[in-house]
């Protein structure tokens, strides 16, 4: 297992997840949904990612096919590759994913309460993985699963083992959902919304967890949102997704500081800001994400963009960077 | 709790909405009593905004419903436009709800998904017996323009086939219908994407500006509370513990758990630090068994024994800005 960062001279090891020409398309009785659409991006050992879009545009379907958690109607067509720490996840079989999904990539949910399982104890859940995974004993396990209740900032963990879910708050939920993805010390941690059902001080503790465990174990992590101001102050890197497609990629001050893709000037310059006085109008954008059925010809965004012109409606823009080259748009006009 | 006299001293016009001593309590049986909304007073003034915050469970939604009589407070008094709407009874009651009605939450669970727009719409207008079908259709087609549907391919449609910013507008177009002086809107962009939420927030301006409305916004979202609101009461478990002017409120909150909770609020700038001011243990007590004195006293930091015993009235810091605090943080 590698744990040290290598200096930043010697030649880059391979990054930790590569993900190339990926596609995720379901069958459904109106048409072939195009939920991912050509998707390539790498991620490197210990850097947080902040994957952003509005609802439907992916994020959620990208990474539950990075998981292989996708249901029966789902299809990756041609050639996709995802590469985690020299594994090819495509080519696998379920059993050596199964190895891997739960002990080397982690998954915490938007809700804990479904994510949890009702019937179990709290403790049971958190042993359950590091019985099968680690191979614990099982009073190892429990102490070990009570360390990893009070590390993720559970009062009385004691306690709290004995306890189901439903005994539970919402933010404790989510910490114990958190113990449990941390427990097999996983080299990715995936967070999908993990903060969106919970109260704005609740939410902030649970980011600080995230933050902290992040640093100290030098895991990679995913944090999906559709909230900017989570992913401001608590990632690396940011990605933002539009209709199934990657259309900005970039370190995350860049991303909001010297923002190159319309949409995601249009995203940050919808949302309410502290400093503006009462009434001040929003900007919006006008009309709505297309269908992914049917997605529009050229640029995805170009029936909603203010800088659209003939190109954006008849050829697709690829990914690509100019100056600095860390920071890559899809955009033929870029700001 | 008893009311204080609120910022109307300072006004010379009197409050449209005027809410005293609201309590609002739900038995669970074996003796147990949730209290979810305990002794609440505030006015709002005409043409104003006046906006509720809190956590998920501080009694906020309840506060609304409870002003709507849906259901009736257990105590307390709501006046609306001069009339005792607490003290009415039903016939009465439907006839005096022209004047206020809601938006909720979920604008697609809202509708009903069997009846077309246009039946949806122009129901407040059926209910009411407001004239002939045909002006209740042109009004209902007003509406929908105005809420920025285009009414003729709207109204023979189904909720199913639009997406939840167009439902949000249908639910406003429905409460605006029956041309209300009060719109009480309960989380109406929450669940929302962020570019869906600047249109309906925008939208609700200009309703408000065009149909001259006054507005009790419920929102968790502290950020769009600012944007929206001229004055803004902060909720705990039950009780208000500030109400102030949104600019005060954002710039020199007084109340320990306004602090905290601004201090909280993710801002989507990477250059800002985080600054989250420290809570004692991150969990609300429960409603059915709220804290004796200060109820914020067991996540309080500046808690001293005082506040364990005595419930701190809502007093008047500056003209208009009420805290309900043993120790208001002081900003001078």
């Amino acid at each position: 297992m590698r744990t040290v960062r290598a200096p930043v001279n010697a030649p880059r090891p391979e990054p930790l997840l590569v993900v190339e020409r990926l596609y995720t398309h379901f069958q459904t009785d109106r048409g072939l949904v195009r939920a991912v659409d050509g998707v390539s991006f790498t991620l490197e050992q210990g850097v947080t990612l902040g994957l952003v879009g509005e609802s439907g545009c992916g994020k959620t379907i990208l990474c539950r096919t990075l998981m292989g958690l996708l249901p029966p109607s789902a299809k990756i067509p041609g050639d996709a590759v995802v590469r985690f720490d020299g594994n090819d996840l495509r080519r696998l079989s379920e059993k050596a994913l199964r190895s891997i999904r739960g002990k080397d990539v982690a998954m915490i949910f938007q809700d804990p309460m479904t994510s949890l399982n009702p019937v179990m104890t709290v403790g049971a859940q958190i042993s359950e993985s590091l019985r099968l995974h680690l191979k614990y004993s099982k009073t190892d396990a429990r102490d070990r699963s009570v360390e990893l209740l009070q590390a993720v900032g559970i009062p009385a963990p004691q306690r709290r083992f004995n306890e189901y879910p439903h005994q539970l708050s919402g933010g404790i939920r989510q910490r114990v959902a958190i113990a449990i993805a941390l427990a097999c010390e996983p080299k990715l941690l995936i967070a999908d919304e993990p903060t969106t059902a919970l109260d704005v001080t609740v939410q902030a503790g649970i980011l600080d967890l995230l933050q902290r465990e992040q640093g100290d174990r030098t895991m990679s992590m995913i944090l999906i949102t559709h909230d900017l101001g989570v992913v401001a102050g608590r990632t690396d890197e940011i990605a933002v997704m539009y209709a199934g497609k990657m259309v900005e990629r970039a370190p995350t001050r860049n991303v909001f500081q010297d923002t190159r893709m319309p949409y995601t000037r249009a995203l940050i310059d919808s949302i309410p800001l502290l400093e503006q006085a009462t009434h001040t109008r929003l900007s919006t954008i006008p009309g709505q994400p297309p269908n992914l059925i049917h997605p529009p010809p050229g640029c995805r965004f170009a029936p909603r963009c203010g800088r659209v012109d003939e190109r954006c409606r008849a050829e697709e823009p690829e990914l690509r960077s100019t100056e600095p080259p860390d920071h890559l748009f899809a955009c033929w006009h870029p700001a | 709790m008893s009311a204080v006299q609120p910022v109307s001293a300072l006004r010379a016009q009197t409050p449209l909405v005027s809410v005293e001593d609201l309590t609002v309590e739900f038995p669970l049986g074996r003796g147990v009593t949730v209290h979810a909304v305990s002794g609440v007073s505030f006015d709002i003034f005409p043409g104003e905004t006046l906006g509720l915050v809190g956590e998920s469970g501080c009694g906020k939604s309840t506060t609304a419903r409870a002003i709507m009589q849906l259901p009736p407070p257990t105590s307390g008094r709501v006046t609306i436009a001069g009339a005792e709407i607490t003290a009415l009874g039903s016939v009465a009651l439907r006839e005096q709800r022209r004047h206020f009605q809601m938006i909720f939450q979920d604008p697609i669970s809202s509708l009903n998904p069997r009846r077309n727009v246009a039946d949806i719409v122009s129901m407040p207008l059926d209910v009411l017996g407001e004239g002939t079908r045909e002006e209740r259709l042109a009004r209902t087609r007003e509406v929908l323009d105005a809420v920025g549907l285009d009414a003729e391919t709207a109204m023979e449609r189904r909720p199913f086939q639009f997406s939840g910013g167009q439902c949000q507008r249908i639910s406003i177009a429905r409460a605006l219908v029956v041309n209300p002086s009060v719109l009480i809107c309960d989380e109406p962009v929450s669940a929302l994407d962020v570019s869906i939420q600047a249109q309906i927030v925008n939208l609700l301006q200009d309703m408000k500006a065009r149909y001259e409305l006054t507005m009790l916004f419920i929102s968790h979202d502290l950020s769009v509370v600012k944007n929206v609101c001229d004055r803004v009461a902060v909720m705990y478990l039950g009780r208000i513990c500030e109400l102030t002017d949104s600019e005060t409120l954002y710039r020199a909150p007084a109340h320990p758990y306004t602090a905290a909770l601004m201090s909280a609020i993710p801002e989507p700038d990477p250059t800002k630090p985080l600054r989250t001011v420290a809570m004692k243990d991150g969990e609300l007590p429960s409603a059915s068994q709220p804290p004796p004195g200060c109820r914020f006293h067991t996540r309080c930091p500046h808690a001293e024994d005082r506040c364990l015993v005595d419930v701190p009235p809502i007093v008047e810091l500056t003209p208009g800005h009420q805290v309900a605090c043993h120790f208001p943080i002081n900003n001078a």
